[in-house]
């Protein structure tokens, strides 16, 4: 209905505007599952609903406690008539947006697992919250296996902690904060060399002079640079102020010889240290070419490694070990004029080369019998758009995070040279893990466990660095400070890690903005947080 | 499957449920279990905490009957907070916010339903705590902050903003410094209360935790709010070069010309008839200069200068500073020192550190700020400093001083009639109106409640 889109433009505004109406659909399309509707998980999928994912399923087996209703946000109401939480909890969330649907199943994760596994494999994303190791453990391998991205969050006391467990997550659309522009100054290609050249600095009118775009005095002041340099460009410091000089001399003077305002100038100087970034392709994209996905090209590759394989064909052919031209270029002073016809050298030069990727994906479609449908002009245009921004995230999985032979001894070890660094608090959690396994409870829960159990977990956490031959100091005030907590959940914590997920949950959805990898501990007490690759 | 039910109908059973939950209707609405999770951190010892802090039950009751908060403003970092210290124990809460609830901000600001557009954010908010969380009691004052006084600020142990604007932050700032007390030049630390200012943008935010009159205040770093820029005219009036440059021509230019909806009416941002007719003159402007890109969504953001939000970074930011205000109420732990910085645009970066507190704040020094000037400058000079300087950032200062013992206007820009009588000051030099070296000028401005006073020196 015309009413309900508008409605919908109006009601998610703010939202559009930062990952468009593409990304929004995503959203809408994506199911999530929520384990344990703890404030944690509650406050995660309240962030979802509000920007309006499609659907949503709360798997909890537990009965709603005095406790539980302290601290989750506003279904007190719900603990008379709904006394379980997967029950009360959907309803208190399907209030947030009609358009979102919720769906629970009253059931423990371990249970589902025994007699179900494959019904995670419905979903777009996995939330595990307050999970126990084995639990944890046993639904990522599970997932792992479907392809299923994990995000497993958990409050305990004043420290909160995510685990994105995701083979391999691609984004074209990553809206890098501090992008270099990509103007090719370096090395200008044919059409931008033809447009620089019918400028006649020299014997311009003065009004067109200072309304010259920077781009085009820079890339003039280049030519006779590198004319007299060997074709050149300038490197160092030394020349870089040199070439400064030599276009501060070009700005016009008056009848007293004195220099006129030529803001295009000024701004030419300026910026001569971007005009000179060199042309080049990064790590992380070149990182992409070499991968095996990129190399081999099957009739179940998906679309971004299709597409990044037109675009290293296109790289190695005709862009001369250059990606696609970007297309933009940043304001400058400039009559309309001028930026119009240097913008659309720039914009036309773009459509080209995306032309050009676009065939040479076309040839690897054909090659694996899929149809040239298969990837819209739109697609490539947009991935070429974003050629130099794209990334792969690839996190480890659980079994390898946490077995013996194959955890990051050298990234814990080396963080924990400062024994007050977030790694210590990643440390006490898998100690408190292991006294759960042992004493089928978390230490310090009651006031009167408090003192016994800190030496207990003291014994869990040395058992724990023993098993990996961790050589590291755990200080005693964590023990005690991990026996203080008593696996508390207090809400503003639990509500910043709810903000954080929800968050990470949408890049995955919507394959914008990058995702961390893989492991990220915020303390509440310094307010601080690291990410680790673990 | 949920079962769906008529809002109306669900909304009087919630409230009948909660009347009955409540145990003598009175104070004690608790029930086994509810602070379990505050308790351990009040009634606890533990190696972490502030070093004043002494594990007692009574600090659970002095945050649920006595402890005093007040949240400014209640969109979306607001709504969030409400939530975060309603759900940790504080039960004396006022919120202030001058706005009415719009459809955009149901995105984020959960408190509200499509039903209550329109009506005052402040007042849904704080029906929505009292009706949901028993023994809550959230006060509302549907006002501008600058409405109240002194006597309303000074009643709070913690004050927490979720503002929008840093003019509105300033103000605040101001209001707290000025009531600080000082013997014989030392400040009585029993009348700092303390601030916490969280702000939001996209996907980027910043918490803080600020001592007036002992750490570093708003104004100490005012260089961490750049001024907005805005489109030099001559760019907007003759060479537009993007489609922004085209909206700002038909705002600027166009609308008080043609004058579309009659005389006086001015360009109304929420008013979609209004955004139409500038979408529309943007795009005949644009094509004559064959400039792409306008469409009604920039319109709308240009002319209403939008931030784009989501409920996510809102959730983060507030919950920060609600961390903050338990910490500060019950010393359980040393607070935030001072400023957090947020940013999960890739990956989740935080970075905190200490902002210091400037010699020289114009806002907390408490000493008059230096000007130099030559004798032949003229007061328009001055104006231009006073706005201009990012240290300063002041809006439509007045500014008055002493001379020949009678306190006399220079220039006053907020009354029509006093604007028109003092402009030719603008233009004279600060010999001719008078002043002489070492002069004191008191200087107004909306960006604080205080007038803040200045030395003249003259240069040669």
């Amino acid at each position: 209905m015309a009413d309900q889109k508008t409605n919908k433009e109006q009601r998610y505004d703010r939202q559009l505007r930062l990952w468009g109406d593409h990304g929004q659909e995503a959203l809408e399309n994506a199911h999530t599952c929520l384990l344990n509707a703890t404030a944690t998980g509650t406050e995660i999928l309240k962030n979802l609903i509000l920007p309006g994912i499609g659907a949503f399923t709360i798997v909890d087996g537990h009965r709603v406690t005095g406790e539980d209703v302290g601290n989750k946000v506003l279904w007190v109401f719900m603990v008379l008539y709904r006394p379980n939480r997967a029950q009360a909890a959907t309803e208190f969330l399907q209030e947030l947006n009609s358009d979102v649907s919720g769906n629970f199943v009253e059931e423990s994760p371990d249970k589902l697992l025994d007699n179900d596994p494959e019904f995670f494999h419905r979903f777009s994303l996995v939330i595990g919250v307050q999970l126990p190791e084995s639990t944890c453990l046993r639904l990522g391998s599970v997932l792992w296996s479907a392809g299923v991205p994990f995000l497993v969050c958990r409050t305990y006391g004043l420290v909160g902690y995510m685990r994105l467990v995701v083979k391999e997550h691609t984004v074209v659309e990553s809206h890098p904060d501090n992008a270099l522009e990509d103007l090719r100054l370096d090395q200008p290609f044919t059409e931008l060399k033809n447009h620089i050249s019918t400028y006649d600095l020299d014997s311009m009118e003065k009004k067109d002079h200072s309304h010259t775009p920077w781009i085009v005095v820079v890339a003039k002041y280049l030519e006779n640079w590198c004319n007299e340099h060997d074709l050149q460009v300038p490197k160092n410091y030394k020349e870089k102020e040199a070439f400064r000089q030599l276009i501060r001399e070009g700005i016009r003077k008056n009848e007293s010889g004195a220099p006129e305002e030529e803001e295009n100038f000024d701004e030419a100087i300026k910026n001569v240290n971007t005009a000179l970034n060199p042309t080049k392709i990064s790590s992380a994209v070149d990182d992409i070419f070499n991968s095996e996905q990129c190399e081999n090209i099957t009739s179940q590759t998906a679309a971004f490694w299709l597409m990044a394989r037109g675009v290293r064909d296109f790289v190695q052919n005709e862009g001369n070990g250059s990606l696609p031209v970007r297309g933009t270029i940043p304001d400058m002073i400039a009559d309309s004029d001028k930026f119009i016809s240097l913008q659309n050298v720039y914009r036309e030069k773009a459509l080209q080369d995306a032309a050009v990727v676009a065939k040479h994906i076309q040839s690897h479609l054909q090659a694996v019998g899929k149809p040239p449908e298969s990837i819209s002009e739109q697609d490539v245009k947009l991935f070429c758009k974003n050629a130099a921004f794209l990334r792969v995230v690839r996190c480890r999985s659980l079994a390898e995070e946490y077995s013996v032979d194959s955890f990051h001894k050298d990234t814990i070890t080396s963080c924990m040279d400062s024994p007050d660094s977030e790694m210590v608090l990643y440390l006490m959690l898998r100690a408190v893990d292991r006294f759960y396994q042992q004493h089928s409870r978390y230490p310090g829960v009651y006031n009167y466990q408090v003192e016994e159990d800190i030496s207990t977990l003291k014994l869990c956490v040395n058992s724990l660095l023993q098993e990996y031959s961790l050589n590291v100091n755990v200080k005693d005030d964590y023990v005690h400070e991990f026996c203080r907590y008593g696996a508390a959940e207090p809400h503003t914590v639990a509500s910043f890690l709810g903000g954080a997920a929800a968050q990470e949950a949408i890049k995955l959805i919507t394959h914008q903005f990058v995702p961390f990898n893989n492991t990220f501990i915020y303390n509440a007490m310094a307010q601080t947080s690291t990410t680790f690759q673990l | 499957m949920a079962e769906r039910e008529e809002p109306e109908k669900k909304r009087s059973r919630i409230e009948a449920l909660t009347e009955n939950m409540l145990v003598d209707g009175g104070t004690t609405s608790d029930w086994q279990g509810r602070w379990d999770h505050v308790k351990k951190f009040l009634e606890r010892a533990g190696p972490f905490t502030h070093p004043d802090f002494e594990p007692n039950t009574e600090s659970l009751q002095f945050l649920l009957d006595t402890c005093k908060i007040l949240v400014v403003g209640a969109g979306g970092l607001g709504c969030e907070l409400l939530k975060d210290l309603a759900l940790s124990g504080f039960r004396h809460i006022h919120v202030v916010d001058m706005d009415t609830i719009d459809v955009s901000n149901l995105n984020r600001q959960f408190l509200f339903r499509p039903q209550d557009v329109g009506r005052p954010k402040a007042e849904v908010a704080a029906d929505f705590i009292n009706r949901r969380v028993p023994g809550c009691r959230v006060i509302p004052h549907f006002k501008k902050i600058q409405d109240l006084d002194e006597m309303f600020y000074r009643q709070f142990h913690i004050i927490v903003c979720g503002l929008d604007s840093v003019i509105a932050r300033r103000w605040i700032n101001g209001m707290l410094l000025s009531l600080l007390v000082y013997e014989d030049g030392v400040l009585n630390t029993s009348s700092i209360i303390p601030l916490i200012d969280g702000g939001t943008e996209g996907f980027k935010g910043n918490a803080r935790v600020i001592l007036p009159g002992m750490t570093a205040c708003i104004d100490c770093t005012l260089e961490l709010y750049p001024p907005q820029i805005n489109f030099p005219m001559c760019t907007i009036a003759s060479m537009p070069r993007l489609p922004e440059h085209c909206i700002e021509y038909v705002r600027i230019l166009q609308w008080p010309k043609d004058k579309p909806f009659g005389d006086g009416v001015g360009l109304d941002g929420d008013d979609p008839k209004h955004i139409q007719w500038v979408f529309q003159r943007s795009l005949e402007r644009a094509a004559q200069f064959n400039i792409t890109g306008v469409t009604y969504r920039l319109t709308q953001g240009v002319v209403k200068r939008i931030i784009p939000a989501v409920a996510s970074t809102n959730a983060v930011i507030a919950a920060a500073c609600g961390t903050e205000v338990f910490k500060i109420a019950s010393s359980a732990y040393g607070t935030l020192n001072n400023y957090l910085v947020f940013n999960d645009v890739d990956g989740l970066y935080t970075y905190t550190f200490e902002a210091e507190k400037k010699e020289n704040c114009s806002a907390c020094s408490q000493v008059p700020q230096d000007m130099h000037f030559s004798p032949s400058a003229t007061l328009q000079e001055v104006l231009n400093y006073l706005t201009d300087s990012t240290s300063l950032q002041m809006k439509s200062p007045d500014i008055t001083t002493t001379l020949d013992g009678r306190n006399k206007t220079l220039y006053l820009q907020t009354i029509a009639s006093i604007e028109e009588r003092t402009r030719p000051n603008l233009g004279r030099t600060l010999k001719e109106l008078g002043l002489v070296d070492g002069q004191e000028l008191a200087v107004a401005d909306v960006t604080t409640p205080q007038t803040v006073l200045f030395k003249l020196s003259f240069t040669s």
